[in-house]
């Protein structure tokens, strides 16, 4: 299945760094989300971004993962030569993620 | 002892300069506010207003101002409701001389607008070496470009305007939330090492800076996340109590809906590491905020946090980076990314052969891989072949487009719906500065 699914998200951008929060839609799904979206997962889904790291942030009171993928968006907004300079498209492409639906158990 | 029974009801009026009008009516005469806050300054929006500037002294601001407070001035009068706005962009004194002429149009006599000065520091920065923070690269880099340097100020000089009776406040750049911290820090008299109410007032701020962003904008998901009202979106305002927390809501019958998991991605929006959002007069602390539904469209917020203040102001700086010369064409029907792909082929080959300076190129097929960053590909009905490039000369950007309107009569079968454009690349980059090298100061015009 998708990880639309599951999940909702928002992308923003800070200079040449874009951001993308992903929320679990029923924060029962956070654990299974939290397991299964790694910074490295993320870093393989965008095969055409190429930043220079990622950071992951855990927010379990909001049900919440943040992705900061540094040096992503080609200079930033304000120079870029892309369609999308804001990468503000990039959330709604993880939800196109496949994620592992079989049953896990803790 | 702080009084939690006293709250301050603020409105959020616009989220970026090109914003809706309307909304910030509606709020203003139903909202039943103290405070309306207009968030009008991207990135480079100042640098490209000082260019203007340079050419006319009266100019250099939003140029969205006027009809914006000529919206709202009437009702926001009436109700005593008090506006706070870094429309000022580049040039805040000529914003308020600007506000009072409006006023007296509007037959509004003796209404008191102050201008915040202090966060243009070009001069500054003409002989200084910084690292940017934002990527590899020093200051000296990029100042033969240079047109602007704005430090994003804190909260502390919009309280003061406030504190000496404005009723309109007009800034240039400051951090987004402290529009809205600057009424709260006036009205509850929070200390410069409040940490905890600063944290959570800016977390108020932040919440309210894109307006509709919090009310359901850039969230609807037909069939996933449903929003309604969309075309005529209701803004958001805050019931701010002393101690920082407060209740979110818009106007009762407006469009939009005040979600929990709506509130939640705006919590995070531009946000890197939610333990240090960092501010001028505060670093902002996130990791525990809590929402909770209290009643249809409206929220609870809680749990912000605080901790010092970072010992430097970050400075925008807007440099002159060339232009851009941009050309698209559509093709359909079977074949279409083949033709596509053989379009941007041939626009390549001929800006080699011509000798175009080109710095950068970026060719891609809209429909396919023009914003899609991942592997997921499949034959689209149409695409549209747009290829872009970096050129410093104005005149040979223009080519990039020529060429691929040359593809009507010398390209593939069947190419449709050409156009061309160049533009001028005013980019941003950012330092640190040490926050004694500004000077802000408050300049009084009455109506």
């Amino acid at each position: 299945m998708l990880l639309r699914a599951l999940a909702h998200a928002r992308t923003g951008d800070k200079g040449d760094t874009t951001q993308i929060a992903v929320f679990a839609r029923d924060p029962a799904d956070y654990p299974r989300l939290a397991r299964w979206l790694t910074a490295a997962r993320v870093g393989a889904h965008f095969v055409r971004l190429s930043p220079s790291a990622i950071d992951r942030y855990e927010l379990p009171g909001l049900a919440a993962l943040n992705f900061v993928l540094h040096g992503a968006l080609r200079g930033g907004v304000t120079r870029s030569l892309a369609l999308d300079g804001h990468g503000k498209t990039l959330g709604a492409q993880l939800l196109g993620m496949e994620i592992d639906d079989a049953p896990t158990c803790d | 002892m702080i009084d939690n029974r006293k709250t301050i009801r603020i409105g959020a009026g616009a989220g970026f300069a090109g914003d809706r009008i309307e909304p910030a009516v509606e709020l203003t005469e139903k909202g039943d506010l103290d405070y309306l806050c207009f968030e009008c300054l991207a990135e480079r929006t100042i640098a490209l207003a000082q260019r203007a500037a340079t050419h006319d002294p009266a100019s250099g601001y939003d140029p969205l101002l006027e009809r914006r407070l000529r919206a709202v001035l009437p009702a926001a009068r009436e109700r005593g409701t008090r506006i706070v706005s870094n429309a000022g962009a580049a040039n805040p004194l000529a914003a308020a001389k600007a506000a009072v002429r409006i006023a007296r149009e509007l037959g509004l006599g003796g209404m008191r607008v102050v201008a915040v000065l202090g966060d243009d520091v070009l001069d500054a920065l003409r002989a200084a070496e910084l690292p940017l923070i934002d990527r590899d690269g020093m200051l000296g880099d990029i100042r033969p470009t240079m047109i602007s340097a704005n430090a994003y100020l804190g909260a502390r000089p919009i309280a003061e305007a406030l504190n000496q009776g404005a009723d309109i406040v007009l800034t240039g750049r400051v951090c987004d939330p402290a529009l809205f911290l600057g009424p709260m820090i006036h009205e509850f008299g929070w200390g410069e090492t409040d940490w905890t109410p600063l944290g959570r007032g800016t977390l108020v701020g932040h919440l309210l800076e894109c307006a509709g962003q919090l009310t359901g904008g850039y969230f609807a998901d037909p069939g996933f996340s449903d929003v309604p009202g969309l075309a005529r979106l209701g803004f958001p305002l805050a019931e701010v109590s002393a101690d920082g927390n407060a209740v979110l809501t818009k106007v009762a019958g407006s469009g939009g809906r005040l979600s929990i998991a709506n509130c939640k991605e705006q919590l995070l929006y531009e946000i890197l590491d939610p333990a240090a959002y960092l501010q001028a007069d505060v670093t902002a602390d996130f990791r525990n905020v809590a929402f909770r539904e209290i009643a249809p469209d409206r929220i609870a917020v809680t749990g912000g946090d605080g901790a010092p203040r970072p010992a430097t102001l970050k400075v925008s700086v807007g440099y002159r980076d060339g232009f851009i010369g941009e050309g698209q064409i559509s093709y359909a029907g079977p074949g279409a990314v083949a033709r596509g792909r053989l379009a941007l082929d041939i626009v390549r080959e001929r800006l080699a052969l011509a000798g175009i300076p080109v710095r950068e190129i970026e060719a891609d097929l809209i429909g396919l891989d023009a914003v899609n960053r991942t592997a997921w590909s499949a034959e689209p009905a149409e695409v549209r072949a747009r290829i872009a490039g970096r050129i410093d000369d104005a005149e040979a950007a223009g080519q990039i487009g020529a060429e691929v309107e040359a593809l009507y009569l010398n390209g593939p079968s069947g190419g449709g719906g050409a156009t061309a454009s160049v533009r001028e690349v005013v980019a941003v980059a950012s330092v640190l500065i040490d926050r004694a090298a500004v000077t802000t100061r408050i300049v009084h015009e009455v109506a």
